[in-house]
């Protein structure tokens, strides 16, 4: 790694320290040669409000998702989204997004898909950069076209389909929904229209531990200790285990697979990106309902 | 079958259809940046307004119908642009007239705008919660006057 690795005492307990920066470093390194800071939010119109000065912009529904199968895109389309915003292979990407992370860690999770090796997260994320009171600007980058090598996805490590769901039912499954979607009472999250599933409750066996137990009130990510409290000592998780997380459509799940595997170094953790818009409309599929995790 | 979409949102419709997609976008954030603050009367009673549930942002809505003649407003915060953006539409498009116009106004308004692609389909159905909610309160309010 040719950028130096934040060494905020926080992130050292965390098992991969070198996958998360703080906004003091992001604000201290920017304009570094090799560093390329990218914006990836749900609000589609954000980034042209005001965004971190130099960031190129990344749409989940746009640029990362495949326009006509439920897919993401690929290898050609990822390597003309890089060149376009002048990102190499061996530069060093720093994600950060509105809703606490949850779209820049899905922007993070396809980085990884494509296996970019150095993708970093913005501890807290845009909500904290402001309320730092730091510079935004409307000036949108303008980058240098780079040659980005072509890449087949590699879905195998970090993604779960449907069918390896069933082949993992028993083993540990964390949903990282709302209490009230994850017991069958609503289909989709509180304040969110009721749509994308016709069925309610969750996958047998799943833990819950909805994704915004993992953040502080700034959005930052808590502590390892409190993390393993969460997920090791609640969820009853033990290391080594072979986890898969899931939610609606894997962008929350996206953030709690981000602490899993960088913040307490689960090395099988995958992402249902399915999640309940397909398990809970497939005909046939296990489904338990209430606060119980149930049975397979 | 005749359209009976408003005159003023047939405009905008227009505007953004000529427009690339890219420029549709930029479209939107004037429209998100032209949402007019709420009257001093609702800005203080915010609890007055109704939530539009189906949109991710809290944005919530309020209309008077006064010798039957509509007036929508309409608040979001400014981390919301896209609902905003969205809000404003409404606002500006649906203010001034009939409640007969209102009504007449097709529910799929919303998706003849041309940012389906560039819009994520949850965004787009929190601007027909925000229509049929206004649809709903023009309803009530035009039968109890």
């Amino acid at each position: 790694m040719t950028i130096p690795t934040d060494n905020n005492p926080k992130f050292q307990a965390y098992a991969h320290p070198e996958a998360i920066v703080s906004t003091e470093w992001l604000a201290a390194n920017l304009g570094t040669p090799g560093l390329v800071v990218v914006e990836s939010d749900e609000d589609v119109l954000l980034y042209e409000v005001g965004h971190i000065v130099g960031a190129v912009k990344i749409d989940w529904h746009t640029d990362l998702n495949d326009p006509v199968v439920r897919d993401y895109i690929d290898g050609r389309a990822f390597q003309s989204l890089m060149n376009r915003h002048g990102i190499s292979r061996d530069d060093t990407i720093v994600i950060y997004g509105d809703n606490k992370n949850w779209w820049a860690t899905y922007a993070l999770w396809v980085f990884k898909l494509f296996g970019h090796p150095d993708v970093r997260l913005v501890d807290g994320g845009r909500e904290k950069w402001i309320a730092e009171g730091r510079e935004l600007t409307t000036d949108v980058a303008t980058p240098t076209p780079k040659d980005y090598p072509l890449v087949v996805r590699n879905d195998e490590n970090i993604r779960a389909f449907r069918d390896d769901v069933v082949a993992h039912l028993g083993k540990p499954l964390i949903d990282v929904r709302s209490a009230e979607e994850y017991t069958g009472e609503r289909t989709h999250m509180p304040n969110y229209p009721q749509e994308g599933a016709l069925r309610g409750g969750h996958i047998p066996g799943a833990a819950s531990v909805p994704w915004a137990r993992a953040v502080a009130e700034d959005g930052s990510y808590k502590s390892r200790a409190e993390l393993e409290a969460l997920y090791l000592g609640e969820a009853g998780l033990e290391q080594g285990d072979d986890v898969i997380a899931y939610c609606r459509i894997g962008e929350r799940s996206s953030h709690s697979w981000f602490a899993l595997k960088y913040l307490l170094g689960f090395e099988t953790v995958r992402n249902y990106d399915g999640s309940w818009t397909e398990w809970g409309s497939l005909v046939r599929a296990p489904i338990a309902t209430g606060a119980e995790p149930g049975h397979v | 079958m005749t359209d009976s979409t408003p005159p003023g949102l047939v405009d905008t419709r227009e505007g953004f259809l000529e427009l690339d997609e890219r420029s549709r976008l930029e479209f939107l954030l004037e429209f998100a940046n032209d949402l007019p603050p709420l009257p001093a009367h609702y800005a203080e009673h915010e609890d007055e307004l109704e939530r539009v549930e189906e949109c991710q942002s809290p944005v919530f809505i309020i209309v008077d119908v006064v010798d039957d003649v509509v007036t929508v407003h309409a608040t979001a915060p400014l981390e919301a642009p896209t609902t905003r953006g969205f809000a404003s539409i409404l606002v500006h498009g649906l203010t001034g007239l009939t409640s007969q116009q209102v009504l007449a106004c097709p529910d799929d308004f919303p998706l003849t705008l041309g940012l389906t692609k560039i819009v994520s389909p949850l965004r787009l159905r929190g601007l027909s919660g925000m229509l049929w909610r206004i649809k709903r309160q023009v309803t009530e309010k035009s039968n109890a006057a």
